[in-house]
């Protein structure tokens, strides 16, 4: 301020108590002060660590993860014998827990999403339900949720021999078995095979690739179909009929690699005491997934119908009266308003499924901090680089999941101006 | 054409009002409200069906169960035969009798019978504690908190058999909260800052003067910053810090010895070891949401922070802390934890828990402020600057009120989901309710495979109190957005 006055008085010399009392100085201050104190305490905390370990005659070494790890995991994505390293367990374990997220975040949001529809519907006896539904996961702790279903799988569900009678019916078109031991599930069988793409030890089937390959092209293809009706919209004003080139864009190709390769289900059949035929999945796997979506979908349901009710009804009301019928009303009026709101508390709920899934422990499930920050510490007793490694490694998860749903907000937020 | 020329006779014209008629019968009664909320289009009649499909088969499966159970035997064995005696072969029924015979280690754990009254009474104390706190808004809600914490202590009291002097102070503390609360509100919070002294020295016993010496520190740490106060503003809060560190390092442990020497006031020790059940969730709980929330504050205003550095570590640590799951945290506390202090330092296990929840949900809770902090309207935070207030008195007398009671949906979900995190304790070896008491009955012979019972059990008590917390959340921002309008 004095500044700006020219022959004022020159500014106060400089005194040891402005660093205090003088708002310029005293956040620097303040700031140096916090500096010293949160390094200091690193220091005391990195020291005592250092002294700790060299009297316990340790040191921090991650030479251990090469080491042969001996024990078996029930459920791998990739080739794993008890022959492999710690490392190698560790990425099992680690791909065990995106498998188990993935699922889990898929089924929790079609279920979740549902729900909170459901809630707000004019039908009075399904909306109570579905509140009971809500209130009774939200308020109690996932653990339970966990623990009870595996116990319904282990101890209700039949051994895999009581389906030999004739009264004994799989569910759901005799698809699927669930048994005290594993749920056997239908799978994909080709009948001519193209074989598998080997990547060291890692097989991927050339048919998912190719079906992956498919579906990427013709979400691309599909993007420029909708950009060039957009444009003869913008300059003609009418839009060229697109649906059924999309349609078949996303149709044609499935169905003929389907036939082309004689694709068929394997549905799981009772061959002596076991299931043969589709995959058996762990029951462990199979509670913690539903334990999850069942639990985290009460949370999503609440934040769809929160989203919902956030759009005002005069919006609705705008968008009837410019003569939009309720289908383009919800595209194009309601969902991307209500989506602004949901979104943000979505991507939580699904950073909490993901690390709510370290909770596989309860049951024996072998993910990340089954392999890494189980067992590998405690047969190598190398618990401070295993537990530290661990948590960089969800650290490293949750912040791609964050970083990545942000970009997705970023593009349906309000472009605010 | 005029007026006059309608000589002609017109038509009949109808002289008196008609008689309203009766709403038809499809839009009003029981009929019409059925047509109108369960079968209005072929959808809705649809989902009405299976509605009560799922209730059906609910009710079916679950009503037997519950109708056949069984309340007092010795084994599950036994249950299963008077079951089988009374309702037939086959029938299935619930084996409540493991609950009648081991409520004492869901509620308590391995805490010592004789001296369940204190626990008990730390509970009751607690509704004194909280009275002020929570429901200073109207002396009803006041009244009638007090008077339902209470009945439920006298209750927990009488189930438990406590000593009966202890039962009558518990009634008369309650009676002198009740007229404190009635007249003098304001000093109820003198009580609640002594609360945290007195439940620790309840529960863990041993003597009192130790507890008391720690909250000493903090007097004197006042002290010191209110005698500075005047003459050098700026350096009274350090100075306060300071005087607290150094009475807790030199000055409280010989202090409390000595004391304990004059005048032995002392309760049997009871090592966390023998913590259990529902206390162990509730003391977690309880002490990790009391220190969660100013933490939280704390953090959140770090992070909206004009100053780079102090917004960095703020970031960091809240980033930190909400990308690694709480089973990791708990699992640092348990193995990793002593080998950040200095050798030979071995700190109860409690208190480790405690840090490390408290510290993950004082990360969420920082976040949920930072959003009540950011919905303000800016005008707030210049009409503080442009009155001259300095920043804390800013924060303190307009900020903060505001942001707070935006964010009280979040702040309440954040202890309902604290509160159930607490069963991840078992994971660790603590016996909390869940899995640590419930693996411990089951390992008994006689209820081995006993899975269903306690279940339910422990399901019901977390979600009455979940359920209630969030219901009470629910009213107090409906009370709050009242007083806005």
């Amino acid at each position: 301020m004095n500044d700006s006055v020219p022959a004022g008085p020159t500014a106060p010399p400089f005194r040891l108590s402005m660093l205090i009392y003088d708002r310029r100085y005293r956040s620097l201050t303040f700031q140096v002060i916090v500096f010293i104190l949160v390094m200091s305490l690193f220091w005391w905390l990195v020291s005592n660590t250092i002294e700790n370990l060299s009297r316990l005659g340790k040191d921090i070494n991650f030479g251990f993860l090469f080491n042969r790890a001996g024990y078996d995991i029930p459920q791998q994505l990739i080739p794993y014998t008890s022959d492999d390293t710690h490392l190698r367990a560790a990425v099992v374990g680690l791909l065990n827990t995106l498998l188990v997220s993935v699922l889990g975040c898929v089924a929790a949001t079609i279920l979740g999403v549902t729900v909170g529809v459901l809630r707000l519907s004019r039908n009075w006896l399904f909306a109570r339900l579905m509140t009971i539904y809500v209130e009774t996961f939200r308020n109690i702790p996932l653990l339970l949720w966990i623990l009870i279903i595996y116990a319904i799988l282990t101890e209700i569900t039949p051994a895999p021999r009581a389906y030999q009678g004739e009264d004994a019916r799989q569910l759901f078109l005799g698809l699927i078995a669930p048994t005290n031991r594993y749920t056997a599930i239908p799978a994909f069988v080709a009948e001519r095979s193209p074989g598998m793409l080997h990547l060291g030890r890692i097989a991927i089937p050339w048919l998912a690739i190719l079906y992956f390959a498919c579906l990427g092209a013709a979400i691309v293809i599909r993007n420029r179909i909708n950009a060039r009706a957009q444009r003869i919209q913008n300059q003609t004003g009418k839009r060229p009929v697109t649906w059924w080139v999309n349609l078949a864009l996303f149709v044609v190709p499935p169905v003929v690699i389907w036939l082309a390769f004689g694709l068929h289900l394997d549905v799981p059949e009772l061959a002596g005491f076991n299931f043969k035929g589709g995959i058996n999945v762990d029951n462990a796997l199979v509670a913690l997934w539903l334990a999850l979506t069942l639990y985290t979908a009460a949370f999503i349901a609440e934040i769809t119908r929160a989203g919902i009710l956030s759009v005002s009804k005069g919006q609705t009301e705008a968008a009837y009266s410019l003569g939009l019928r309720p289908n383009r009303t919800m595209n194009l009026v309601i969902l991307p308003q209500a989506l602004r709101v949901i979104i943000p508390p979505l991507i939580s709920q699904y950073l909490n499924l993901t690390k709510n899934s370290s909770l596989a422990i309860a049951v024996g499930y072998m993910d990340l901090r089954g392999t890494l920050g189980g067992t590998t510490v405690n047969q190598t007793g190398r618990e401070m680089e295993g537990i530290l490694l661990m948590m960089l490694v969800y650290l490293a998860i949750s912040l791609i999941i964050s970083g990545g749903m942000n970009l997705y907000n970023r593009r349906v937020a309000l472009k605010e101006r | 054409m005029s007026v006059t020329d309608t000589t002609v006779p017109t038509a009949y014209v109808r002289t008196e009002m008609l008689p309203p008629r009766a709403a038809p019968m499809q839009r009003k009664g029981a009929l019409g409200w059925l047509r109108e909320n369960l079968f209005s289009n072929w959808f809705n009649t649809v989902l009405t069906v299976l509605g009560i499909a799922i209730i059906w088969w609910f009710v079916s499966h679950f009503w037997p169960w519950f109708a056949h159970s069984v309340w007092s035997a010795g084994s599950l064995r036994e249950c299963r035969e008077i079951i089988a005696a009374t309702w037939g072969e086959g029938a299935s029924g619930a084996c409540f009798a493991v609950i009648r015979e081991r409520w004492h280690q869901y509620l308590f754990g391995f805490y010592p019978r004789a001296e369940y009254w204190r626990p008990v009474m730390t509970i009751g104390l607690m509704f004194i504690a909280l009275a002020p706190v929570l429901f200073s808004v109207s002396a009803t809600i006041r009244r009638r908190v007090l008077a339902g914490g209470g009945l439920l202590t006298m209750i927990l009291m009488a189930i438990c058999g406590v000593p009966l002097w202890s039962a009558m102070l518990m009634l008369a503390l309650f009676g002198v909260a009740l007229l404190l609360a009635e007249y003098a509100p304001g000093r109820l919070l003198w009580f609640t800052v002594f609360y945290p002294v007195l439940g620790v020295w309840l529960l863990w016993g041993g003597s009192l003067w130790s507890p008391m010496m720690v909250l000493a520190g903090l007097a004197a740490g006042f002290v010191v910053a209110r005698l500075l106060a005047k003459r050098a503003p700026g350096l009274a809060p350090f100075a306060a810090i300071i005087t607290i560190a150094i009475w807790w390092a030199f000055i409280s442990q010989p202090l409390a010895d000595a004391l304990a020497g004059v005048l032995p006031l002392s309760l049997l020790h009871v090592t966390s070891r023998e913590f259990g059940g529902f206390l162990l969730a509730i003391v977690i709980g309880v002490s990790g949401i009391t220190m969660s929330l100013p933490l939280g504050i704390v953090l959140a205003l770090a992070r909206r922070s004009d100053m780079p550095l102090i917004k960095t570590f703020a970031v960091m640590f809240i980033e930190f802390i909400r990308g690694v799951p709480l089973i990791s945290l708990l699992f640092v506390a348990s193995t990793l934890l002593n080998y950040f202090m200095p050798p030979g330092t071995n700190f109860d296990i409690i208190l480790r828990v405690i840090i490390m929840v408290t510290i993950f949900a004082a990360a969420y809770m920082a976040e949920v402020i930072r959003g009540g902090l950011a919905a303000l309207p800016k005008g707030q935070y210049e009409a503080a600057d442009s009155l001259g207030l300095d920043y804390w008195q800013a924060q303190r007398l307009i900020i903060l009120p505001q942001a707070l009671k935006i964010s009280i949906p979040g702040i309440v979900g954040t202890f309902i989901g604290m509160f159930k995190d607490t069963t991840l304790v078992g994971l660790i070896g603590l016996y909390e309710p869940l899995k640590g008491i419930s693996d411990f009955v089951r390992a008994d012979f006689n209820w081995k495979g006993i899975y269903w019972e306690p279940f339910v059990f422990v399901g019901v008590i977390f979600f009455v109190i979940c359920f209630s917390m969030s219901r009470y959340s629910m009213y107090l921002e409906r009370r709050l957005s009242r007083e806005n309008r």
